[in-house]
């Protein structure tokens, strides 16, 4: 089955990635590639570089590439603004989504999806026609309508936050989601929620990145890779079984690799 | 730290309305003396109690000195060195719009005016003012058909001089400030609006307000009265020529509302406002008041303030009559060097009077902007209210913004609340918006609009998508 899903080009392609910030090395040579239909879950401590990976992909410009490529369906997109990897289908959910007042959640929704579906050679969608989608989407995430009417993210609870950015990439139905620490901060029901939505749209063309601490989302998202981060590299890579011995080990456990390594 | 350089070409857009018509005009020579203001009035042919009116004003102008309290730093103004008079040549009588100037009407076709019995706009009726002089007044015949008076405050002089005479300068008095002063010892045109009893005025009424050239000043006067149970929206706006020298805007605007009657009084200014190394642009020097004479009337002020290196103007009202209202709603966006001290002043002097003020200043390049408000309650006014909130937000690192609330009670039945906040667009949120596909200028524009929402809200619906595209054609360029 694996080797079949192989045969295709990937998805995501990052090569021996190195980035810094403020001339501090976060990023020390990672390497990590997507293809379509796989799904893949990155661990490790906090600050180990997990969600720099995650903003590096996406065009954050707080950060410097100092060696390696990003590639994205075959192409390099090193030098992409964060607007063009969007449009083109990189899709980061942030684990602290941003408030941004007086901008309203229902015309940042729509400039959204616009900008994406112009990128794809679709019709651009108008007040009316976008309320008839992001009605339908809605539903995916369990969000009442009066979310469209307020301002994007502000005065949301975490899991509403939360909510709001799977509906986000459920609109913009992405090539690649990046979905970093999604699950944390969410009682049972809203991690189920958020869950079954990201299994909706994941599917055989599409690849989903999980960044995550816990076990519990990887329970009802099962990925087909479990990587480990430390300390700015993917120090082990396994299948799902590796979350759980890491579940059952905690990070100590993988402090030996450096060790061996 | 957001990227400087992309932030400074999104804020930076060539000023659109930087055109100089060229027409032959009549000024009058340079400086300013009783013989300039005799000048002044004999060319208008004015009645006597008019001169004396000037005259008066100037006499306590020359006793007057320049205020220096705003957080202003300008070099000195050179009183004798402006035009006081200008005005393009044209026929002496002039009965209708054919008459005018085709060059005239050329101009406010290109400032999206346009004046002419086939283009003019439908739904407002349009005072056009072209350096000291109107040139031509849209919708007479249908608003004198309500019993509506909308002319040039010149015309008014001549065919309504009681009106002029019982309400001029009774809400700026001559005597109120330097600048008030000087307007009322010079002032040339501008608009006069009456609304009988009972009236609801059929349209919005706006003047657009011109200056062409360089070295005249532009000291325009408009006066609006309400009469009981009336209402009207009355729309401002201002652009002026790129010059490299400084030019001297100095307005009076007097509101007066009489019983249960509402006036709501909206501004667009984007005069030229100079150019990056702040060489040039309009000083714009202005009294605006509104006196809420009758019980339940209501004044309201809603000003997008955009262009001008210099801006000075406190849009205020007077709370007279019992259970009467005052309300401000402001934008004032600077930019490169530009500066803004404005504000209001509530003064609550009836019973049960109540106040609004909801300020939003936006400060990019080197600009400084700064709110500046005054809200008092009398002895009288117990029952009173106000609530203020006033907004500031920076772009780059180089803007500053200041806000200078001054709270004045001596009725403790009142109640005066102020929220203030200052903000600064984060490289977060520009990240967060752009990694969802927006572009860059996009994300300005739309967190800036955002930031101003409570104030465009207010505006008559045109206005408010015209100021929203002024706001983006200013926030606009070309990202790296």
């Amino acid at each position: 089955m694996q080797s079949k899903m192989k045969e295709s080009d990937p998805i995501l392609e990052v090569k021996n990635l190195s980035a810094s910030t403020d001339n501090l090395p976060i990023l020390k040579g990672v390497s990590l590639t997507v293809y379509p239909g796989e799904i893949h879950a990155i661990m490790g401590r906090n600050g180990c570089g997990k969600s720099t990976l995650s903003k590096i992909i996406a065009g954050h410009p707080s950060y410097n590439i100092t060696n390696g490529d990003i590639k994205f369906l075959g192409e390099n997109i090193n030098s992409l603004e964060p607007e063009e990897r969007s449009q083109s289908g990189i899709f980061l959910g942030f684990q602290y989504p941003i408030e941004i007042p007086g901008v309203s959640n229902l015309e940042f929704l729509r400039v959204s999806t616009n900008a994406r579906r112009k990128f794809l050679n679709k019709e651009e969608l108008d007040t009316f026609d976008f309320e008839e989608l992001v009605k339908e989407k809605l539903e995916i995430v369990k969000m009442d309508q009066a979310f469209l009417s307020r301002s994007v993210n502000q005065g949301f609870s975490g899991g509403e936050k939360k909510r709001n950015e799977i509906l986000q990439m459920a609109l913009l139905e992405p090539k690649i989601a990046i979905l970093d620490e999604t699950d944390s901060g969410l009682d049972i029901d809203a991690l189920r929620i958020v869950a079954s939505g990201i299994k909706r749209i994941s599917n055989a063309q599409t690849g989903i990145i999980l960044i995550t601490h816990y076990q519990r989302l990887l329970d009802e998202i099962k990925p087909n890779y479990v990587h480990v981060m430390s300390d700015g590299q993917i120090i082990k890579t396994g299948e799902s079984d590796l979350a759980l011995e890491l579940e059952k080990k905690g990070y100590e456990w993988t402090d030996n690799f450096i060790k061996e390594t | 730290m957001v990227n400087e350089n992309l932030v400074k070409d999104v804020v930076k857009e060539p000023y659109k309305y930087g055109f100089v018509t060229d027409i032959e005009t009549e000024k009058i020579e340079k400086g300013l003396n009783e013989d300039i203001i005799k000048l002044i009035s004999q060319k208008k042919e004015e009645p006597r109690f008019l001169l004396d009116f000037r005259l008066k004003a100037f006499k306590k102008w020359q006793k007057m000195k320049e205020p220096d309290w705003a957080a202003l730093g300008y070099k000195k103004i050179d009183y004798q060195d402006i035009i006081y008079y200008s005005a393009p040549k044209q026929k002496e009588k002039i009965s209708s719009l054919d008459e005018v100037d085709p060059k005239l009407l050329e101009t406010f076709d290109k400032l999206g005016i346009p004046l002419t019995e086939q283009k003019k706009l439908t739904n407002v009726a349009v005072d056009a003012v072209f350096d000291s002089v109107s040139i031509a007044t849209t919708f007479r015949e249908e608003l004198a058909e309500h019993g509506v008076i909308f002319c040039s405050i010149s015309e008014a002089v001549k065919n309504h001089a009681d009106l002029i005479e019982k309400y001029l300068g009774t809400v700026v008095p001559a005597s109120d400030n330097y600048f008030a002063a000087l307007n009322s010892a010079v002032f040339s045109d501008g608009s006069f609006v009456y609304i009988p009893k009972g009236v609801t005025c059929p349209m919005d009424l706006s003047s657009y307000f011109r200056i062409n050239s360089g070295d005249s000043g532009q000291f325009e006067r408009t006066l609006i009265i309400a009469e009981e149970s009336s209402s009207v929206s009355y729309l401002e706006g201002c652009t002026a020529p790129m010059f490299d020298t400084n030019t001297l805007h100095a307005a009076v605007v007097e509101l007066i509302a009489l019983d249960d009657a509402s006036i709501k009084y909206s501004t667009v200014q984007n005069w030229y406002a100079g150019d990056e190394e702040g060489i040039g642009g309009i000083f714009n020097f202005v009294t605006k008041r509104g006196k809420c004479l009758g019980k339940r009337s209501k004044i309201s002020w809603s000003q997008v303030e955009t262009g001008s290196a210099i801006t000075w103007k406190y849009p205020s009202c007077l709370l007279l009559g019992e259970e009467s209202v005052g309300e401000f709603y402001s934008v004032a966006l600077t930019n490169n060097l530009q500066q803004a001290d404005t504000g209001t002043k509530m003064i609550h002097i009836g019973p049960k009077t109540k106040s609004t003020i909801v300020s939003k200043g936006i400060s990019a390049g080197n600009s400084k902007n700064s709110y500046r408000g005054l809200v008092k309650m009398g002895t009288k006014a117990a029952g009173s209210r106000n609530y203020s909130q006033c907004d500031s937000m920076l772009i780059g690192d180089q803007a500053s913004a200041n806000t200078f609330p001054y709270i004045k009670s001596q009725q403790p039945n009142s109640e005066i609340e102020h929220e203030a906040s200052t903000c600064r667009i984060s490289e977060d949120q520009l990240f967060y918006l752009q990694s969802r596909g927006i572009e860059f200028e996009e994300a300005v524009s739309m967190m800036v609009s955002g930031f101003c929402r409570d104030v465009f809200n207010q505006l008559p619906m045109e206005f408010a998508a015209e100021a929203d595209k002024l706001l983006a054609l200013k926030l606009e360029g070309s990202v790296g």
